[in-house]
């Protein structure tokens, strides 16, 4: 998802027997579906776990209004254009409420910051992938954001505290975005032929990546045991993946275009959709850096680091100085 | 609300929480009274140079669909909390007062609502 491959200590999860008093009385609070606030005991790895975590959704929030900005300047009309510039606009603030999530467990925002710059963390594959025509901003917002809604709605549930509450705030601001995107896609869909192709061509680009963004099938991993344990995660990658496409493949029919994957249809028997699984090797191809974009992507955030920092410093001297003023005129 | 006394993340170069780098703006937890009546509410936090920018920052990141009509910024340093440790000892007061509460009177139902 917007966090992908997250590790946990890997050793799997304890029994409520072999924890320590603190431990114990932690995972009973979890279990009871009460939360984890920041000045709570919590488990070294649970801290460590959603600073990855939460970071890495952070970031991805940064890093995902790259593609649409890109289209920004060149919107078809001037509506369009101010509905595209609120919803990058969204964007960034859902980095900044995660961030600050991410900074109630001891992390400060510019070492969440020099981690991303360095590429020592991670954002979502998806943001690694150009957009290359008007309709892509259609098929974003209906296939990237829908499926971050399939995630991040169960998370408003999650045990840490400042985690949910960001969720909340963040979800009641996607749905925004998810059908700015399906409108541009019925308006390109209903187009001229030229425009239907685009649509079309959009579907095929973003549907393989936008079933990666739920991550390889995780039914076997000790990690994802242990934060399903923490109610840090919420659901199997799979379980979701599942959602998106039973929730997606009627719309795309909605709008008269075909999902490239011939093998997806209805299956009476179990209510759910079949599909096949997207390409596995480019995903991890994309991770390791090798995507489309990668070095575009983090190029454009180091350059907006380093060209902002006159602007940081000399703030900061500003606020200096007035704050200095005030002292000597009391 | 933030700044856990803890260990800064172990594989970077953080400083400890709630020391800001030189560089870094400080944090402000921000809070904010919608339109209904109800008193401010803690929303979150950000980072800015001063109170004037850490509001106006706070519009864009906290009020960009009409959530209030005033916003207050208290820098994060400037806070003091209340510790987990001391739940037990700092409400046990309120606990042992159970006349505090009207259903400990037993009013006759004859009397009507009180
Ligand atoms: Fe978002
Ligand atoms: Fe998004
Ligand atoms: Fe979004």
């Amino acid at each position: 998802m917007y966090a992908q491959m997250i590790k946990s200590t890997g050793q799997g999860v304890k029994s409520l027997d072999e924890m320590e008093p603190d431990e114990r009385a932690f995972q009973e609070r979890i279990n009871a579906g009460g939360k984890i606030e920041p000045k709570d005991w919590m488990p070294e790895g649970y801290r460590k776990n959603l600073i990855r975590q939460i970071g890495q959704h952070a970031h991805s929030e940064i890093v995902g209004q790259l593609p649409e900005g890109n289209w920004i300047t060149r919107a078809p009309t001037l509506e369009r254009k101010a509905i595209l510039l609120a919803k990058v606009q969204d964007e960034a603030g859902h980095g900044l409420y995660l961030y600050c999530a991410a900074e109630t467990l001891g992390v400060t925002r510019d070492d969440l910051t020099r981690d991303l710059l360095s590429g020592k963390m991670k954002y979502s594959s998806i943001f690694n992938y150009p957009t290359l025509t008007w309709a892509d901003m259609g098929a974003v917002g209906w296939l990237v954001d829908g499926a971050a809604i399939m995630n991040q709605v169960p998370l408003q549930r999650t045990s840490y505290g400042p985690y949910a509450r960001a969720m909340v705030r963040i979800c009641k601001e996607e749905s925004f975005h998810q059908r700015q995107g399906f409108d541009i896609m019925m308006k390109m869909a209903n187009g001229t032929e030229a425009q239907r192709k685009m649509a079309q061509d959009a579907l095929n680009r973003f549907w393989g990546p936008a079933l990666m963004m739920f991550g390889p099938s995780d039914a076997d991993s000790v990690h994802s045991a242990q934060s399903m344990a923490w109610k840090i995660k919420m659901n199997s990658n799979d379980e979701l993946r599942q959602k998106f496409v039973d929730q997606t493949a009627p719309q795309a029919e909605y709008l008269g275009l075909t999902i490239p994957d011939k093998t997806c249809k209805l299956n009476a028997e179990t209510g759910h959709y079949d599909f096949a699984q997207p390409d596995w090797d480019e995903f991890f191809d994309v991770l390791r850096g090798n995507g489309p974009c990668n070095t575009e992507r983090l190029e454009a955030r180091n350059k907006a680091w380093d060209d902002g920092r006159w602007v940081r410093e000399g703030l900061l001297a500003h606020a200096a100085k007035k704050r200095s003023a005030k002292l000597a005129a009391e | 609300m933030s700044s856990p006394e803890t260990s800064p993340y172990k594989d970077s170069e953080a400083s400890p929480h709630g020391e800001t780098r030189a560089t870094e703006w400080p944090l402000w937890e921000i809070f904010i009274r919608g339109q209904h009546g109800l008193s401010h509410r803690h929303v979150g936090s950000l980072h800015a140079p001063d109170a004037e920018m850490a509001i106006k920052n706070a519009r864009d990141v906290y009020t960009r669909r009409n959530e209030g009509v005033s916003i207050w910024a208290v820098e994060a340093s400037d806070i003091a909390a209340s510790s987990p440790e001391e739940k037990g000892a700092l409400y046990e007061p309120a606990n042992d007062k159970v006349y505090r509460h009207p259903t400990f009177f037993d009013i006759p139902d004859e009397v009507g609502a009180m």
